[in-house]
């Protein structure tokens, strides 16, 4: 693209287990995307370019300046990429909630294939499969043989398969964030390697909400109580990700009175964004009745409803948990 | 049979997310069959159970980030039903609102960055050019500008009622969290003004480019990307397209109302059928059953998206829209239309619709209202469906006494059109492959093919920037690799 300027960089996006909406946010600078073109040259993207894996592949070592990858590795054909691309990269960053954590497809790894498949093929109430036919990985039909990638039964975030250099949070990464990573790469500005390409703050740093330093003792779901808007929505007993989430997102989510999920990961120095939660969580729920003659700490924690999707809706691969245990394994 | 050939057609860049065409020729060369296999699943059915209710309008959404509006929707709706609760009506009007918002955006998207690269820059130009750059080229830099900022618009409307634009958080069991200033609405109402222009001026490009050239129109006309199939669309109790609300109409392929239900009905219409080459399941009616991959009114395969839901309607509800949509069933001949290439005009009779839906709906006295939210009930069983842009979509939860999901069960838009494209693949392959010879024609003939249904295998085609990189594989008859083109 554009003409051959000697000094202009060479980009490289791809996209493995994800929804593509990483894609759409790379799409959402919008003009900005010009200045993109006009400071480097993308070599590599294939939703949008022509461009082969064999070309990857003849490419030299490190030719690539920075390639941002998107989306969890759960097949095979992820992980090769995934190591071609850390080959031929200088600089690799784990774009998006997905690569960086596990992401929402990274919930899977509370089933495995067995369980997908007898869900999706067997148990669906809409399917009608007298013969409990599944999708093989190789089947003959009349004419010949027909092929599809194996499924694995745990999903992977990208630096549990290589190396990665930078981080950029979000589902998806917030505009901003993207525009801050091309210019911090254009002036070469990075910080050090490792380092999460977002504001060293919380999501609750960035919230305009009012905190009152209070605590709660009921939990209450979204769909149960209509929120002050000017409040801190944790304070008022609904379970908002803020204080264990990473900010760069300027709070959208609640800004539509609604809680953070968590997407944007652990904050800064964190590892464990769920067990973070939980003890923010544990810091304020019913610590006023603690002292009282019948406090029962298990009928306040009772409360949370489906711990494991509340706290580690992005990051089950990448936390300590990983996976569920299963039985057959 | 060890005397076919087979053809890959792989993105191979894309393999994992994205369909995979396998076509089979026999020993004259001619095309036998062809297969399309969606080489993915994530298993969102299962790992969606055990979640609170609340949450699957969040994890939902993560199918599709090109059209996580969709399924933020649906999944609302499927939870007002769950929770036998009804929206207050300014509610209803603000969801409606956003998803006029999420309909300018996806369908400017897919025409322009997708669709147009065949038509403006010409199904017979060289691959390099025939992508959004080669329009751009095309079209100038000042049309180009308005694509992108009446796609931000669409963005833009949707951020501004739900949150986020890709992945939405307003959608609630009985309303919406966030309602309009009046700052916002006048803001909404200025984008809408100006995207009710656009999508005027983009049908005046489909006209000048597409209907102008009796080469395209032979294109469009053809046998090759015609099938006689049912159609399956949402509608209004006029019998009026509708994308956010109301009964789905289905009719047969003379154009007669076959059925016409309620989203909690679905069952008794549709069932979905399990192939072992594929990971996508293959859905027909139920009361026609499943013949094969073959059309006609023996035959349960039905179409959606933009040309399924001008079939199974009655008319737009909007009068730019309605004119327009007079206009494109007395220029090919009346209701239905079979002609699989008409889904690109469809799609801008809809952009129309959308936009001039979203300016009504700026405007309405309601828009700003306070009352948001009503009360849901005890938890229990419900189906919500919606028009996603590339056609109805379903979602069906039981949910548990604790609020937490127990059964979730989805039909996705792209889904119910992959029997009729898996069709329209092998008959465009069957109008072009003569003999071992094949082209670079065909690699855009099978596209186009493909592309009119805006498919969303893993969401990459349709965000494609003019083309999928596709690879063909040629193999003999003792399945020995003899040519390979790609591009």
């Amino acid at each position: 693209m554009i003409a051959m300027e000697k000094e202009k960089l060479k980009f490289a996006f791809y996209w493995a287990a994800s929804c593509g909406g990483c894609e759409i946010a790379v799409l959402d600078i919008n003009e900005k995307i010009l200045d993109v073109i006009a400071k480097a040259d993308i070599v590599f993207w294939p939703v949008a370019m022509d461009v082969k894996y064999k070309d990857v592949e003849a490419m030299p070592d490190k030719y690539i300046d920075v390639c941002f990858f998107n989306g969890a590795i759960r097949t095979e054909e992820q992980e090769h990429m995934a190591k071609l691309l850390r080959k031929k990269s200088k600089v690799l960053v784990a774009f998006g909630a997905c690569s960086q954590l596990g992401g929402i497809p990274g919930l899977a790894n509370v089933a495995n294939k067995k369980e997908v498949f007898e869900r999706t093929y067997l148990e669906s109430p809409s399917t009608l499969n007298p013969n409990s036919a599944t999708p093989k990985t190789s089947f003959k039909v009349a004419e010949g043989e027909l092929t599809l990638p194996e499924f694995f039964d745990t999903v992977r975030t990208l630096d549990q398969t290589v190396d990665v250099d930078y981080y950029l949070p979000g589902c998806p990464p917030h505009v901003n964030l993207v525009a801050g990573a091309v210019e911090a790469i254009a002036k070469n500005e990075l910080p050090p390697r490792g380092s999460v390409l977002a504001p060293e703050k919380s999501v609750c740093d960035e919230c305009p909400m009012e905190k009152e330093e209070k605590k709660i003792s009921v939990i209450y779901r979204v769909y149960e109580k209509i929120p002050d808007p000017e409040k801190c929505l944790l304070e008022q007993g609904i379970i908002c990700m803020g204080p264990a989430t990473r900010g760069g997102c300027e709070a959208q989510c609640i800004s539509a009175n609604m809680p953070c999920t968590g997407c944007g990961g652990p904050c800064p120095n964190v590892t464990e964004q769920g067990s973070a939660m939980m003890s923010a969580l544990a810091s304020i729920l019913g610590l006023d009745q603690e002292k009282d003659s019948n406090f029962d700490a298990e009928k306040l924690m009772a409360q949370i409803k489906d711990p494991l999707g509340t706290f580690y809706k992005y990051s089950l691969p990448a936390s300590i948990l990983r996976r569920r245990i299963m039985k057959d394994e | 049979m060890s005397e076919l050939k087979q053809i890959m057609i792989d993105p191979v860049t894309r393999l994992e997310g994205h369909g995979k065409i396998a076509i089979f020729l026999n020993k004259e060369g001619n095309v036998e069959n062809a297969y399309l296999q969606v080489p993915e699943l994530r298993g969102f059915e299962r790992f969606c159970e055990g979640r609170r209710a609340e949450d699957l309008p969040i994890i939902t959404p993560r199918i599709c980030g090109v059209c996580p509006v969709a399924h933020h929707m649906a999944s609302t709706k499927a939870l007002d039903a769950a929770f036998n609760v009804e929206p207050p009506s300014a509610a209803k009007k603000l969801r409606e609102l956003m998803y006029s918002g999420y309909y300018i955006y996806d369908h400017t998207l897919h025409f322009y960055f997708l669709g147009a690269p065949d038509f403006v820059v010409g199904p017979d130009a060289p691959p390099a050019e025939r992508n959004i750059l080669g329009v751009i080229k095309k079209v100038g830099l000042d049309i180009a500008k308005e694509v992108i900022k009446h796609r931000a618009y669409g963005q833009k409307i949707t951020a501004i009622l739900g949150g986020k634009a890709t992945h939405p958080t307003s959608g609630l069991p009985g309303g919406v969290s966030k309602g309009l200033t009046r700052e916002e609405r006048q803001e909404i109402e200025k984008m809408a003004e100006s995207s009710v222009e656009f999508a005027k001026f983009s049908l005046k490009v489909f006209d000048d480019v597409v209907l102008k050239n009796k080469k395209y129109v032979d294109l469009v006309l053809s046998d090759a990307y015609t099938l006689k199939t049912y159609y399956m669309g949402l509608v209004d109790d006029n019998n009026k397209v509708n994308f956010y609300d109301g009964k789905v109409r289905v009719v047969d392929p003379k154009g007669k109302e076959f059925v016409r239900f309620a989203p909690s009905d679905y069952l008794d219409v549709m069932e979905e059928r399990v192939e072992e080459w594929t990971y996508v399941k293959l859905p027909y009616l139920k009361k026609v059953g499943w013949k094969g991959l073959v059309d006609g009114p023996t035959s349960g395969i039905y179409r959606v998206g933009p040309l399924g839901r001008l079939n199974a309607s009655e008319g737009m509800a909007t009068p730019l829209a309605q004119q327009e949509f007079a206009r494109m069933y007395e220029t090919l001949g009346g209701k239905p239309v079979h002609l699989t290439l008409a889904f690109h005009w469809a799609r801008l009779i809809e952009l129309l619709y959308a936009a001039e839906r979203a300016l009504e709906l700026s405007r309405d006295k309601e828009i700003t209202s306070k009352e948001l939210r009503n009360k849901p009930g005890k938890p229990g069983e419900g189906v919500g469906i919606v028009e996603a842009a590339r056609g109805t979509l379903i979602h069906h939860y039981k949910i548990d006494e604790e609020g937490l999901a127990s059964k979730v069960n989805l039909i996705v838009a792209t889904t119910n059109n992959a029997p009729a494209i898996c069709m329209s693949i092998r008959d465009a392959a069957k109008g072009l492959i003569h003999g071992p010879e094949v082209g670079e024609g065909l690699l855009n003939m099978v596209e186009m093919a493909f592309r009119a249904y805006d498919p969303c295998f893993g969401c990459a085609t349709h965000f494609a920037i003019g083309q999928m990189p596709l690879e063909v594989r040629i193999y003999a008859h003792d399945r020995k690799l003899i040519k390979t083109l790609r591009r």
